[in-house]
């Protein structure tokens, strides 16, 4: 399974490489799956829309609207709520520790997934097959039956309250599958093509960069954006190894306007929308490349 | 395949003029030691926060260890998981209940999952924006969830209270704090941000289905339904099977959003197991038993995969 897809939507080239010419057969299969009604999509499709998006909805709306109002349209706009959350509710500071560690999580993924993934598409070795089987099976290890023990490692390392804990539990179990993404993705790149790049004289390294590494975009793009959103998203990790609140990220304060003694809703929907434009930012960049980095291999191995 | 691999030749390519042999040799990037110097640092980290965690909880389980109780703590042997099977029935509560949700959402979420990813695998006008509209939640974390439905459930400004103004329920109905309504109301929260998960994995699976199976089929006469079970649904088959799997470890230990929506309550009827091992462990400060509850629940696990792997007969010669 190593169809990658270039255009959105466009069929993948059978492997071995046996497409007919594309006109006639195009043409026929297109009106094939033209024989479903449209009603058939646009009824179902509408109604799953409409369970996707008035949840959000709702969110935009009461963190629009003035406190007390039940008005179903966000007039008049406020934007107190946001004010408050940002300010009161120190929204600005879990934002930049969100950011810190999400982008740090991000470097330190990608790049020791980059190298782990290079080793397992390019070389045969020794401990190759254990160490799949290690990636594999770690995925089903459940993080949160790790919280316990990771709590006294990260203590025993002083550790504890400080940021880079949360860095590197992210980093360890985002990799496994960051690595056998990007194997997928390097195999795909033809060997020929770095061969090419030693006879014309370039080192491996020099070779990988200016030959693999520009083809990896897709790829690295995707991995990338997988370990920001995942660490910005990720809520127990920072919750058990943070101690003070100006520490905290994202998802811990969003949980401790959840649990206040009287839930302001307006507040709580701001900080809502505070935490989900970069991932909705992000999620529209990568959005395309999603489908392709899944059926990279992913899943298949 | 074969050709992705770097046999025995050399690194340096033969007649290259720069001084091949000797900086490689000196700075150890020969290629025989090449891959295990770039696996090193994963297989640290690995080993360090992942394997070693792992053999320490199985350490801790065998002793007493209490933070509360420091003067009872030492080797217990197994008395942990004797209290476990035969003394703690929040332990078999909490089991339960993780089966019951981890099998609805696994299930709801791929149907869901499946139908949304032919939907949308459909040739539309508008269906960059729909894929881009319906795959969206899959980016949001359990606490965004759980605040987004706190607003919808909310009974004083929630969606409640507008359908009791349409005729429909009662004015402050709470759905999270009666005990009858508060597992679907889970469910329903969860599945919203879970079925994307499903809809992305199968629409790049089904992208990979030759087209041209589904116009013999129908030269054949073969109606839709028998090419979705005849051509699509086998195609799928390892894909499903995998991410149900996946999906299932992931709901199993997906603690954000019951954390969060309703702290395990009301009355402890949404209470995981590892939800039910953070509390022991880190508001109980009982760490012994929390990981010996650790060590139980990962047994479980380790068993229900390979068990679902078997039955399922994965891989096998089915196409």
């Amino acid at each position: 399974m190593t169809a990658v897809l270039t255009e959105k939507g466009a069929p993948p080239v059978p492997a071995d490489g046996s497409r007919k010419p594309p006109s006639v057969r195009r043409k026929r299969r297109e009106r094939a799956f033209d024989e479903v009604p449209r009603w058939q999509i646009y009824l179902p499709l509408g109604l799953y829309l409409l369970f996707t998006l008035v949840p959000f909805y709702w969110m935009v709306l009461f963190s629009l609207r003035p406190a007390g109002s039940t008005s179903l349209v966000p007039w008049p706009m406020t934007f107190d709520h946001f004010e408050k959350v940002w300010n009161e509710r120190s929204f600005s500071v879990f934002f930049q520790n969100s950011a810190l560690i999400g982008v740090f999580t991000l470097i330190c993924t990608t790049g020791v997934a980059l190298a782990g993934g290079y080793a397992l598409a390019r070389f045969n070795f020794r401990i190759k097959q254990g160490f799949m089987l290690a990636l594999l099976c770690s995925q089903f290890i459940p993080g949160a039956l790790m919280l316990v023990p990771l709590f006294q490692i990260f203590k025993n390392l002083s550790l504890i309250n400080s940021p880079l804990s949360v860095v590197i539990a992210e980093t360890v179990f985002q990799l496994p599958l960051s690595i056998i993404l990007i194997s997928g993705f390097i195999k795909n790149v033809p060997y020929s093509l770095e061969e090419a790049a030693w006879v014309d004289g370039c080192s491996r390294l020099q070779a990988f960069r200016i030959v693999v590494l520009p083809m990896l975009r897709p790829g690295l793009i995707a991995v990338g954006s997988f370990a920001f959103v995942h660490s910005w998203n990720h809520f127990l990790f920072a919750l058990m190894f943070l101690m003070d609140q100006d520490k905290q990220t994202i998802p811990v304060g969003l949980s401790t306007l959840i649990g206040a003694d009287s839930v302001d809703f307006g507040a709580l929907a701001a900080g809502g929308v505070i935490s989900a434009v970069p991932v909705v930012i992000v999620f529209a960049f990568i959005q395309k490349w999603l489908i392709t980095g899944f059926s990279a291999g992913a899943v298949k191995g | 395949m074969a050709s992705a691999v770097a046999q025995d030749s050399p690194g340096a390519p033969p007649g290259a003029p720069k001084k091949p042999g000797s900086r490689r040799k000196g700075t150890g990037l020969s290629p025989r030691r090449l891959p295990y110097l770039l696996i090193a640092p994963a297989v640290l980290l690995m080993a360090g926060f992942i394997a070693y965690p792992m053999l320490s909880v199985f350490y801790y389980s065998l002793q007493n260890y209490n933070a509360t109780k420091p003067w009872r703590n030492g080797f217990a042997g197994l008395d942990n998981f004797k209290r476990i099977f035969t003394d703690d029935p929040l332990f078999w509560d909490s089991l339960v209940f993780s089966g019951k949700w981890v099998f609805t959402e696994v299930t709801l979420q791929l149907a869901l999952g499946l139908i949304l990813a032919l939907l949308v695998n459909q040739t539309f006008v508008g269906r960059a924006a729909a894929r881009a509209l319906v795959f969206s939640p899959w980016a949001v974390s359990g606490v965004l969830t759980t605040t987004i439905w706190l607003l919808l459930y909310n009974p004083s400004t929630g969606v409640g209270r507008y359908l009791a103004d349409a005729g429909i329920g009662t004015y402050g109905s709470s759905v999270l704090s009666d005990t009858g309504t508060v597992f679907w109301a889970a469910v329903l929260a969860e599945l919203w941000r879970g079925v994307p998960f499903f809809a992305i994995l199968i629409l790049a699976d089904l992208q990979s289905i030759p087209g041209d199976l589904y116009e013999a089929a129908s030269v054949d006469g073969a109606s839709r339904f028998r090419q979705f079970f005849h051509i699509t649904l086998p195609h799928l088959r390892d894909a499903i099977i995998l991410s149900t799997l996946l999906r299932a470890v992931w709901e199993f230990n997906n603690v954000d959003l019951l954390l969060t929506l309703t702290e395990g309550g009301p009355a402890g009827v949404t209470t995981t197991l590892p939800l039910y091992v953070a509390v022991t462990g880190f508001e109980a400060h009982d760490f012994g038993y929390a990981t010996a509850l650790t060590t139980v629940a990962f047994g479980i696990l380790l068993f229900c995969s390979i068990l679902y792997l078997r039955l399922s007969k994965f891989g096998g010669d089915h196409k």
